[in-house]
C-alpha cells in the first residue's frame, strides 16, 4: 500500500514536470515551441521550375505529379510535418506553359533553412556512348557532354532502391560504392539496354555530372546498377539516403521563394485552445457529477495524457495546424471511454454486494478484454494507415497510434494506482465511501 | 430486452438512413474542395500598401467562391488560392483584389490538388487492408464463442456497422454541400478516419459483453437463447456507450461553439459520425447478429 501511495506521488509529480515544460516551452523563444502550420503561422513558399523538355507532352502532368510525391514524401517524412505541395502551371494566359512546383513549409522563415530541408534533388540518369565519336583525344576534350553521350529513357524514375556498399579488398573494408536496384519496368528498361549495347560505355549521370563510366559487358537482366565513383563514405551515404527518397523524374531549380502569411492566423489557435479548455472542461463536471470521487482520479488521469500527448507534440514535432489542435480536442472525449468501461464494471460490482478494494480489482480485470480489444482494433488500424498511407493518412495515424498508447497507460495504468490509493481499505466500507464511489445524480 | 424486440423497427430506421444518404450523394454529389480540385493561385503585390485582409475577404465573399485561402505573401503582397474560374469570374476576382489600385498581377495560373489521386489509390488500399485485418482479429478474439454465431460473422457484422457509420455523415454532407456548399477537404478525410476507429472500437466493446455472457451461460448452462444473451448484454453496454459518447460530444459541442470556424465542419462531421457509431452499435450490430442467428435456425 505504501509502495502504491509512493508511486502515485511520483507520477503525479512527473506529470506536472512534463506539464512545467509544455508551458514552459511556449514562453519567449524554445527550440520546443508547438511547430505551427501554415494555417496558423505562415511560412516560407518556394518555387521550383521543371524542366519537362525531356517529357512527352501526353506524360508531362503524370511526370509533374511524380515529382509531387517524391518531394512530398521527402518534407513530410512521417506525415505530421504540414507541407503544401502543389503543382503550378504558370503562364495560362500568356500561353507560354510552364510547369513548377510550389512547397510550403510551415514555420521556417529562413529560406535557406527552407532549400536545406528540401535536400539535395538528385537526377539520376543513364547515358550512352555516342558511336561515331571523332578520333583524337583533343577534339573529345572539347566536346560537351551532351555531344559524347546520349541520353536513354532509363533514369531515377525507375530506381527502386539504393544501397551503400564497400567493395571487398584486401586491405578491410574498400571504398564505398552505390548499389541501385530498379523496379520491374525499369529492370525491363536496363536489361534491353545492355543487350543492345554490350560493349559500349554506359554513363551514369547524377545531376548532369557523369560520376561513373563503367562498359557494358554482359546483358545485365537482374536489374542492379553498381555506382563507383570514388565517393567518400559521407559522400555515398548522402547520396543513398537522397536517392531512396527520390531520384526525382524531371529535373527542378529554384526559381523563386519568399515568406508567406497565415490564412487563419493566431485568432484561430487562440479559438481552438479555448474550446479545447471549455471541453476538458465539460468532460470533468461530467466526470465529478456521474462518477464522483473516481471520476475525480479519472479527470487527473485524463490531465495527465493531455500534457503527455503535448509534450510528445512538441518533441516529435507533430505541426499543430487548426485540424490537429481539433483531433486533439475530440481525443479528450474519446479518451475517458476506458475510464467509463472500467467504472460502469465497478459500480456494477458494488451493488453485488463486493467490497470497495474488491470491486476495483474486478472491474478492472472484467472491463479489460473490451478495453483490450478495442484499443487493438485501432493499433490495427493506425498500424496499416501508417504504413501503406500517404502523408495525410500517415500524420492521423501516428497521432492515433500515440493517442491509444498514452490513453492505455494514463486510463488503465495511473488511474488503477489512483483509485488502490484513494479506496477505503478492508471489507467493509461505510456510507461515505459507498456515497464516493456510487454513481449518477442523487445518492 | 426491447430493443432485441422491435430490432425489425431499428435495423429498418438504419436501412432508411444508409438508403437516404447514398442517394442525397448520388443526387447532389460530392463537391470536392480545392484539396483535391486544385484550382487557381493568384499573387498580387501592391507597391503602395496591402489593404487589409479582412477587406478583401469581404469582396471575396461576395463572388460565390467557395472555400478559398487568401494570405498576406511577401513584403506587400497577397496570395489567393481558390477553385478554377471562369473567364468573368476571374475579371470580377481581380477587381476586388486591385481595389482600384495600379498593382502588380505577379502570378495568375492553375494549381493542381494538394491531395492527389495517389491518396485516392493507396487509401483504397490501405482502407481494404484494414478492414480484412479487422475482420481475420475479431474472428480470433471471438473465437471462443463461435457458437451459436460462428465468430467471422461478429466481424463481418461490425463492417456493415462501419460502413453505415461512414455513408451517413457523408450523405448529410452531400446534402448540407448542396445547400450550404460544404466541401469536401482534407478534414473531411481525417473525420472519417477517426469515425473509423471510434465506430469499430465501440462495436466491439458490446460484442466484448456478449462474448462474456455467452461464456457465463455456458459456465452455468442456463438455458438462455441467443436473443435473451444479446438483450442482457445490451441492456449492461447502454449506459457505457451513451456515456462514452457524450463526453465526446461534449468536447465536440465546445469545438464547434468556441473552436475556430475553419474546423466547425469538421466538429460537425464527427457528431453525425459518432451518433450514428453509437447508434449502430447499439441498435444494428446486435440485432444483426441475432438476425443472422435466426437465419441459420431457419436453413439447418
Amino acid at each position: 500500500m505504501f509502495g502504491k501511495r509512493i508511486s502515485a506521488v511520483i507520477i503525479v509529480l512527473v506529470a506536472c514536470a512534463i506539464g512545467f515544460f509544455v508551458y514552459n516551452s511556449e514562453q519567449g523563444n524554445s527550440e520546443y515551441a508547438f511547430k505551427l502550420g501554415l494555417d496558423l503561422d505562415g511560412g516560407t513558399q518556394l518555387v521550383y521550375k521543371a524542366d519537362v523538355s525531356g517529357v512527352e507532352s501526353s506524360q508531362v502532368s503524370e511526370a509533374m505529379t511524380a515529382l509531387k510525391d517524391v518531394i512530398e514524401r521527402r518534407v513530410n517524412v512521417f506525415g505530421v510535418s504540414e507541407p503544401l505541395v502543389q503543382v503550378e502551371e504558370g503562364g495560362v494566359i500568356s500561353g507560354n506553359s510552364e510547369q513548377r512546383l510550389i512547397v510550403e513549409l510551415p514555420g521556417v522563415t529562413d529560406i535557406d533553412k527552407a532549400v536545406d530541408v528540401l535536400g539535395k534533388t538528385p537526377l539520376l540518369e543513364f547515358k550512352l556512348q555516342r558511336d561515331n565519336l571523332p578520333q583524337s583525344q583533343e577534339e573529345i576534350e572539347n566536346l560537351g557532354p551532351d555531344d559524347v553521350f546520349v541520353s536513354t529513357n532509363l533514369t531515377g524514375r525507375f530506381l527502386q532502391k539504393a544501397e551503400l556498399q564497400f567493395a571487398q579488398q584486401n586491405t578491410g573494408l574498400g571504398e564505398p560504392s552505390v548499389l541501385l536496384m530498379f523496379n520491374t519496368e525499369g529492370k525491363e528498361l536496363f536489361a534491353k539496354l545492355t543487350k543492345d549495347n554490350t560493349g559500349k560505355v554506359l554513363a551514369i549521370f547524377l545531376d548532369g555530372v557523369a560520376i561513373s563510366v563503367p562498359v557494358i559487358r554482359e546483358e545485365i537482366s537482374d536489374g542492379r546498377a553498381v555506382i563507383s565513383g570514388g565517393f567518400s563514405i559521407e559522400e555515398a551515404r548522402v547520396l543513398v539516403r537522397n536517392l531512396n527518397l527520390g531520384a526525382l523524374p524531371v529535373p527542378i531549380e529554384l526559381v523563386g521563394s519568399q515568406v508567406v502569411g497565415a490564412t487563419l492566423g493566431h485568432d484561430a489557435v487562440q479559438a481552438g485552445v479555448i474550446a479545447g479548455m471549455y471541453g476538458f472542461l465539460l468532460i470533468a463536471i461530467f466526470l465529478l457529477a456521474w462518477y464522483r470521487l473516481p471520476g475525480f482520479l479519472a479527470i487527473i488521469s485524463l490531465a495527465i495524457y493531455v500534457v503527455v500527448m503535448l509534450a510528445l507534440f512538441k518533441l516529435i514535432p507533430v505541426t499543430m495546424t487548426a485540424a490537429a489542435i481539433a483531433g486533439f480536442v475530440m481525443s479528450l472525449g474519446m479518451a475517458v471511454d476506458a475510464n467509463v468501461l472500467v467504472f460502469e464494471r465497478m459500480r456494477e460490482e458494488i451493488a453485488s454486494g463486493k467490497s470497495i478494494q474488491e470491486s476495483i480489482k474486478e472491474g478492472f480485470s472484467r472491463a479489460w478484454s473490451s478495453v483490450r480489444d478495442s484499443n487493438i482494433s485501432n493499433i490495427i488500424t493506425a498500424s496499416i494507415l501508417f504504413w501503406f498511407g500517404t502523408s495525410l493518412i500517415k500524420g492521423f495515424a501516428l497521432v492515433l497510434m500515440l493517442g491509444v498508447v498514452v490513453n492505455l497507460i494514463t486510463a488503465i495504468g495511473v488511474n488503477r494506482l489512483l483509485l488502490y490509493v484513494f479506496a477505503p481499505r478492508g471489507t467493509e466500507s461505510g456510507p461515505i465511501s459507498r456515497f464516493l464511489f456510487g454513481k449518477g445524480f442523487g445518492k | 430486452m426491447k430493443i432485441i424486440k422491435h430490432k425489425n423497427i431499428f435495423l429498418g430506421f438504419s436501412v432508411l438512413l444508409v438508403i437516404a444518404s447514398i442517394a442525397s450523394i448520388f443526387i447532389y454529389g460530392l463537391r470536392p474542395s480545392i484539396d483535391f480540385a486544385g484550382g487557381v493561385l493568384v499573387e498580387i503585390s501592391y507597391p503602395e500598401t496591402r489593404p487589409p485582409i479582412t477587406t478583401l475577404e469581404e469582396g471575396l465573399n461576395s463572388l460565390d467562391l467557395g472555400v478559398y485561402s487568401l494570405r498576406p505573401s511577401g513584403e506587400n503582397g497577397i496570395t489567393l488560392r481558390a477553385r478554377a474560374l471562369s473567364e468573368t469570374e476571374r475579371t470580377r476576382v481581380l477587381g476586388v483584389l486591385l481595389e482600384g489600385e495600379t498593382v502588380v498581377v505577379e502570378r495568375f495560373n492553375n494549381i493542381g490538388p494538394a491531395i492527389g489521386a495517389e491518396l485516392k489509390g493507396k487509401a483504397t488500399v490501405a482502407l481494404s487492408l484494414v478492414v480484412f485485418m479487422i475482420i481475420l482479429f475479431i474472428t480470433f478474439a471471438f473465437r471462443k464463442v463461435s457458437k451459436p454465431v460462428a465468430s467471422w460473422k461478429y466481424g463481418l457484422v461490425a463492417i456493415v456497422a462501419l460502413i453505415h457509420d461512414l455513408i451517413i455523415p457523408t450523405g448529410v454532407f452531400a446534402i448540407l454541400g448542396y445547400y450550404l456548399g460544404y466541401e469536401i477537404d482534407a478534414l473531411f478525410v481525417t473525420a472519417l478516419l477517426a469515425i473509423f476507429g471510434y465506430s469499430v472500437a465501440d462495436t466491439i466493446v458490446v460484442f466484448d459483453r456478449i462474448r462474456e455472457n455467452l461464456k457465463l451461460k455456458d459456465e452455468y448452462r442456463t438455458n438462455e437463447s441467443f436473443e435473451e444473451t444479446a438483450g442482457k448484454s445490451l441492456s449492461q453496454t447502454v449506459s457505457r456507450s451513451f456515456n462514452t459518447s457524450f463526453t465526446t460530444a461534449l468536447a465536440l459541442g465546445a469545438l464547434y461553439v468556441l473552436g475556430p470556424s475553419s474546423t466547425n465542419h469538421f466538429a460537425l462531421t464527427l457528431l453525425v459520425g459518432i451518433v450514428a457509431g453509437t447508434y449502430s452499435s447499439i441498435f444494428l450490430a446486435a440485432p444483426l447478429l441475432v438476425v443472422l442467428e435466426k437465419w441459420q435456425k431457419k436453413v439447418l
